[in-house]
């Protein structure tokens, strides 16, 4: 295991922010972190860089305990901050020797690194302008590359892709994949499902500092629901007979929106429609990654059966 | 966690970098601040005043404006500079993404400090050189008390500024602290004999005092037993606020 967190609890004065957490992060892999805000993960992530020390129990990263030695595990990691921490004046390239110098590189380990990473990360059409005068998209990429400036072995990335246009996303997302190709271990927390459920091989979705489940996305989706999904925007009025129609049937509802989930769509489709549904709005989709987050968190959503 | 020297450093090169790229905005204004002060106070007021601790006016006022120079330039620093690193700009926490700790941190800000009052200092120093204020010889041993000076300001700085809860009480620390220390630490006019009884020793507590008499002490070229006094409050308050600014440091730093 690269991380192996050990009925780690966090507490702020009288708060509990992480509660006895297990947390097991396999060399190799690209592993998620999801949960509603506030669930603990920043905080997850501070203890597992060793910046933030546990209140009790033990986290080992490269098999090294964090808290005995932040300063060789934090050699071989790299961390994307929520926010980006740039300096402003200075163009990428400096940024990033700046970064390199925090590392101890050498000044010709720096120059190679900072040339390889304009390259990577698509940064060498502004790489002397100024931060200050850069898109917010060319911004996160140069977050993303100073953190690589060290050549990671662990990349810990703090919701990399938040605010982010479509275009900007996917590039980062291919950079993720070729990065986990190149053996390097990805932990992530997000907020979009769909970022989740592309990249994580394995992910865990945490509420109140707890870990609610943990495994690869499609054996959540598969474990915990089911296949397949329909869904139906109907008056909640009649939400109590659809449910009562179908009360064997796993099922999620919210304001006008009931989903029912079953292994065989066609068939539960029918079964829907048969119960009385509004033939508009209702759909058959593949359940996802949202359907298991919201059952397990309830968040905005009451939890069906 | 014992400070890192080489992780320190990069955390000196760093403010170093920003500061190639800014130093002709920075520079100018912080120069002529003692030239003015120099050229006002000391030729303009100095033209009706015969004579001050033994010497013309310009030259009593030279010294000391050298002390302030440095004190001026660790000020600005570890106070505006240090907090909007550490609470807007985000630049500690992204430091302690590297090996970097926040002992390092504290003693790269410091480093850096001492590096901006030596700039100012340094360069006030050349000029009252060059306008023979100070015989060169002389100069040179004044030269070491300017980062002494800018220890002194950068400790007492950011022991202020680690305890602060909000950017706008940097006034009171420019207004109500360090501008009556100007006023008042004998740069103006010779402190010691307008004061009598138990107000000779409340003034010994003056941060800013003991700078400007090891500066006089040193244009003057006379060693008295006063300079190991001088020397003890400034490196023993350096120290002790240093001490305890590491401990605030880390706490708020590893939250």
């Amino acid at each position: 295991m690269i991380v192996s967190c050990r009925n780690v609890s966090k507490v702020f004065d009288d708060r509990v922010v992480v509660d006895e957490l297990d947390l097991d992060v396999p060399a190799g892999q690209c592993f998620g972190l999801l949960g509603p805000n506030g669930a603990g993960k920043t905080t997850t992530l501070k203890m597992i860089y060793g910046v933030t020390r546990p209140t009790s129990g033990t986290v080992h990263v490269f098999g090294e305990d964090v808290s005995r030695d932040p300063r060789s595990v934090r050699k071989r990691l790299g961390v994307t901050l929520q926010e980006n921490a740039l300096i402003e004046v200075l163009s990428s390239v400096d940024n990033l020797r700046v970064f390199g110098r925090y590392h101890l590189l050498s000044e010709a380990e720096i120059e190679a690194r900072v040339d390889s990473l304009l390259d990577f990360l698509d940064l060498r059409s502004h790489a002397t302008l100024p931060v200050q005068a850069l898109s917010g998209g060319y911004k996160r990429r140069l977050s993303i590359a100073l953190s690589l400036m060290n050549d990671p072995e662990l990349l810990i990335l703090d919701e990399p892709t938040t605010g982010l246009d479509p275009a900007v996303r996917l590039s980062l997302w291919s950079r993720v994949g070729e990065l986990r190709a190149r053996g390097k271990t990805v932990l992530l927390t997000t907020h979009y499902m769909d970022e989740a459920e592309r990249l994580c091989d394995r992910l865990a979705i945490l509420s109140e500092g707890r870990v609610l489940v943990d495994g690869a996305p499609k054996q959540l989706i598969l474990s915990h629901l089911a296949r397949d999904a329909v869904e139906l925007d109907q008056d909640p009025s009649r939400h109590a007979a659809l449910l009562g129609a179908l009360h064997d049937v796993k099922s999620l509802r919210g304001g006008r929106r009931l989903i029912f989930y079953g292994d065989d769509g066609p068939a539960l489709l029918d079964a829907t429609r048969r119960a009385g549904a509004d033939h508009e709005g209702l759909h058959l989709r593949p359940t996802n990654l949202e359907d298991v987050f919201l059952s397990l968190t309830g968040t905005g959503l009451e939890g069906g059966a | 966690m014992r400070v890192s020297p080489r992780h320190a450093l990069s955390v000196w090169k760093r403010n170093f970098a920003l500061y190639r790229r800014t130093w002709k905005m920075n520079l100018l204004p912080n120069f002529f601040e003692p030239i003015l002060y120099l050229v006002s106070m000391g030729i303009g007021v100095g033209a009706y005043i015969q004579e001050m601790g033994g010497t013309s006016y310009i030259a009593f006022l030279a010294p000391g404006l050298v002390a302030v120079a440095a004190m001026n330039g660790a000020s600005f620093e570890v106070t505006y500079n240090a907090y909007v690193r550490m609470n807007f700009e985000k630049t500690y926490e992204s430091m302690l993404t590297t090996p970097i700790q926040p002992e390092d941190v504290l003693a790269g800000e410091i480093l850096w400090a001492m590096t901006r009052s030596t700039i100012y200092g340094g360069c006030f120093l050349l000029v009252v050189a060059a306008m023979g204020l100070v015989p060169p010889l002389r100069a040179l041993v004044a030269f070491p008390i300017v980062p002494l000076t800018g220890l002194l300001f950068a400790a007492i700085g950011i022991a202020f500024s680690l305890r602060i809860p909000s950017i706008d009480l940097f006034s009171f620390y420019f207004t109500l602290f360090l501008m009556p220390l100007f006023l008042f630490s004998d740069v103006f006019f010779p402190l010691q004999e307008r004061l009598t009884g138990v107000w000779l020793q409340v003034a010994e507590l003056l941060p800013l005092l003991h700078p400007v008499r090891l500066m006089r002490t040193a244009f003057a070229g006379e060693l008295g037993p006063m300079v190991a006094w001088d020397l003890a409050y400034v490196a023993l308050l350096s120290m002790l606020l240093l001490w305890a600014a590491a401990r605030v440091t880390r706490r708020r730093l590893t939250q």
